[in-house]
């Protein structure tokens, strides 16, 4: 009985207001100049401009290329789903993703708890913090590229190498870094989290000043520790962040291409070949520039499937994020 | 007969005013046309980036002489290196130079493709048009017979050794390794002497570790395709590339003679090379004047022999080359002005001898390499006249090439794969890794399962 009176209701509030809301003015362009209509456009439109020229317009070319075959100075021609295809057929498709969950994964395990950890202890010390948290975001002012060229320099893998030399002082043998198909995928992560734990740790520190100090006092009288305390208050506290943080590691890592493009081209032997590296190696890896086509439909699948993983993410904690 | 040589004096009298019309027309004409012709701006491929001001100096000189006999025509000077991902993202966006270089894999191709101006008309006009070597200048004309570029420089693989790391390891400067077998046990010795690679060799995933692995195939008598065009076979898989794996593989785990970088492109093995740390590698004859031009190598260490080669009547040496095209976006004029300068750049130096010794003196002036052995592009009797015009401004150290020079006009040059040249090569770039990083490597099998991508590359003509 209850469902339907609330119907009834519902329907009867609907036309009710539908009845007596007044018959809205015919809009003519007259009436549109009067409301201001060009100025609200002249405002509008170097944000139509610019997202639409850098932005749209890019999106809508991709599109369109993911169904074509274009070499892009030659008429493009239609080619239906065939891109899809010769990329889903290509086995360098499956390594790809492969590696690519193998940067994420081991991204998440490592790069993840490390910037938490950095902010809890920073947050925790009394003196200095400032600088502390200086140097946890210099990494981030450094530019990308210099930062792979001093790694690159560090994982020399010659028994002179930095890291090798320090491998040395306690007795472990040199290593082979970028160049063994075991180890370059762990050593790009590595440098990774190094090069952008700051910014997050920043987030993170900045979360912590707003969680309110009487949860700890009570705490502290509950006699609860720094653990328990971080268990119990810290972490509760800063979910909704740190689920933000980790789906925008997860899409970060998803499309990871600075590292294994300047590191190691996808080598050794593709173990650092990622989904990225390959579009890019489709798009000019030949140069005669024979698979923009392809590379437009692999981007279109990494597109759909980050949307839907990010959709699917947002629902599933939801829950978690609004208690 | 008088009025006959009446009517003869007023023809020569009407002939000598016509001709003097004519003269003053065209003298007028050719006036107007020079006040008003409009200007044509074309850009050039320079040096590569990271070249020494003298060599960015003697350029610039080169330029200004070309728009000063050729009023009509400005130049831009753009740094251009080619490389296969930098190239095609150029050729896309329409931000390569008017001329640019690409190498002979990549011509023919290209223009099949539309991607490259048609230069039949102007080619044909040049005076030199027929004395093209037939097979270097087969490589700019595509399927269509459309000359699409012009053969610049052509070169043979050939091995760079440092003379000093050979004198340190105790093995004779002059004699250079002749057969594989010497090869690796000198590789060895340099490394367990000198500390240095003795034998380094390109391994990046930019296709040159498939070049390299091919160029070994080659001397060793195999062959990487089988064919022409979207028809060609692969054939990775054949014995001599496994042989040659195997070959590394040996240097590389069980020798430790090719040093710790594994990952060497073009530039930065070149690099290495000058600083000292490589005893021997191959590449182009013609690296030298890189290792000048960007990394001020010191002359006395180097050294150029050709490849050894098997004895197999199928071994041979990988020769490639150079050739100078024009953007597809280029006008009529453009292409006109683009090949004046291709002429003058490229070709005058080798087959007028005042612009050869004019070039040489401009170049020794920049301190820049006079003489670095590359292969014909004409023939060997013009090569060898043009190096005799040059002669006295030679200033590479030609003996410690000798080896090279002596050896390489006896060996049988063979061109790169011809179909989807660097499709294949990139498919063989993991293969050569894999042999360098995992010591489990098998690579047979490597090779086996890299073929079916080759395969559908070339019939995709990729």
């Amino acid at each position: 009985m209850a469902p339907e009176l609330e119907q009834t209701d519902s329907t009867f509030t609907a036309a009710t207001i539908s009845a007596t809301r007044p018959a809205r003015a015919r809009r003519t362009p007259l009436t549109w100049l009067r409301a201001g209509g060009i100025s609200r456009l002249l405002f509008l439109a170097p944000l139509i401009l610019v997202f639409g020229a850098f932005s749209w317009y890019p999106i809508v070319r991709l599109v369109l290329m993911s169904f074509q075959q274009t070499n892009l100075v030659q008429p493009a021609t239609w080619v239906g789903l065939q891109n899809f295809s010769e990329v889903i057929h290509d086995p360098l498709f499956p390594i790809a993703v492969r590696n690519t969950l193998e940067f994420a994964g081991l991204a998440l395990v490592f790069g993840y708890p490390i910037p938490l950890i950095a902010a809890v202890l920073i947050s925790e010390v009394r003196r200095r913090r400032g600088l502390y948290s200086a140097l946890v975001y210099l990494p981030v002012v450094i530019p990308p590229v210099v930062a792979v060229l001093l790694w690159k320099f560090f994982y020399d893998a010659a028994p002179t190498g930095v890291f090798n030399t320090i491998l040395g002082w306690v007795g472990i043998a040199p290593q082979q870094w970028i160049q063994s198909q075991g180890q370059a995928m762990p050593s790009l992560v590595l440098e990774s989290t190094w090069a952008n734990a700051g910014g997050t740790v920043i987030i993170y520190l900045a979360a912590l000043t707003g969680v309110n100090p009487e949860l700890y006092e009570a705490a502290s009288v509950d006699g609860a520790g720094l653990w328990k305390k971080l268990w119990h208050v810290t972490l509760p506290q800063m979910r909704t962040v740190m689920l933000v943080t980790m789906i925008l590691q997860i899409i970060g890592t998803a499309q990871v291409f600075l590292e294994p493009y300047l590191f190691t081209q996808g080598g050794p032997a593709n173990s650092t070949l990622t989904v990225m590296l390959l579009i890019y190696n489709y798009a000019f890896g030949n140069s005669l520039g024979a698979s923009y086509g392809e590379a437009a439909a692999l981007s279109l699948m990494l597109v759909a499937f980050l949307a839907a993983f990010s959709l699917i993410y947002l629902r599933a904690t939801r829950a978690w994020s609004s208690e | 007969m008088q009025l006959h040589n009446r009517a003869r004096r007023s023809i020569r009298m009407g002939s000598a005013v016509l001709a003097a019309s004519l003269v003053a027309a065209a003298t007028g004409v050719a006036s107007t046309a020079a006040a008003s012709t409009p200007t044509v701006s074309i850009s050039v491929a320079s040096l590569i980036p990271g070249s020494t001001k003298a060599a960015v100096a003697e350029f610039n000189a080169q330029v200004k002489e070309f728009e000063k006999s050729n009023p009509g025509i400005k130049v831009s000077s753009v740094q251009y290196q080619w490389t296969g991902p930098t190239f095609a993202a150029k050729l896309a966006a329409g931000t390569l130079p008017t001329v640019f270089t690409v190498p002979f894999t990549d011509g023919r191709s290209l223009g099949e493709n539309g991607q490259l101006a048609n230069l039949t008309t102007y080619a044909k006009a040049l005076p030199y048009w027929n004395k093209f070597n037939p097979a270097v200048i087969a490589e700019g004309i595509d399927a269509k017979h459309q000359v699409i570029a012009i053969p610049t420089a052509a070169y043979a693989q050939a091995l760079s050794y440092n003379r000093q790391l050979f004198q340190q390891a105790g093995l004779n400067p002059n004699d250079p390794p002749k057969t594989w077998a010497q090869l690796e046990s000198d590789a060895k010795q340099i490394s367990q002497k000198t500390g240095m690679a003795g034998y380094a060799e390109m391994g990046a995933s930019d296709n040159t570790a498939g070049w390299i692995l091919t160029t070994l195939d080659y001397a060793l008598g195999g062959r990487m395709e089988q064919g022409i065009g979207t028809k060609a076979r692969a054939t990775l898989a054949n014995p001599q590339a496994v042989q040659a794996l195997n070959m590394l593989h040996n240097m590389r785990w069980n020798d430790n003679s090719m040093g710790s970088d594994f990952n060497y492109g073009w530039s930065t093995i070149n690099q290495a090379f000058a600083a000292g740390q490589v005893g021997m590698f191959i590449s182009g004859s013609d690296v030298y004047t890189n290792m000048v031009q960007s990394y001020n190598i010191n002359p006395k260490i180097y050294g150029l022999a050709p490849i050894p080669l098997a004895n197999n009547k199928n071994a041979g040496v990988l020769g490639g080359g150079t050739l100078a095209a024009v953007s597809p976006r280029a006008s009529a004029a453009q292409i006109a002005a683009a090949m004046k300068w291709i002429n003058f750049y490229y070709m005058e130096p080798l087959i007028n001898k005042t612009q050869a010794i004019r070039n040489a003196r401009t170049l020794v002036a920049s301190k820049q390499p006079v003489g670095v052995p590359a292969l014909p592009i004409f023939n060997e009797a013009q090569y060898k006249l043009a190096n005799s015009w040059i002669k006295k401004y030679i200033n590479v150290p030609l003996k410690q090439m000798q080896p090279f020079l002596n050896g390489v006009f006896k060996q049988r040059l063979i061109p790169e794969p011809e179909a989807s040249t660097q499709y294949v090569y990139g498919t063989l770039d993991p293969v050569v890794q894999s042999v360098f990083t995992d010591q489990a490597a098998n690579p047979a099998s490597l090779l086996r399962a890299a073929n079916p991508t080759a395969q559908s590359g070339i019939q995709a003509g990729k």
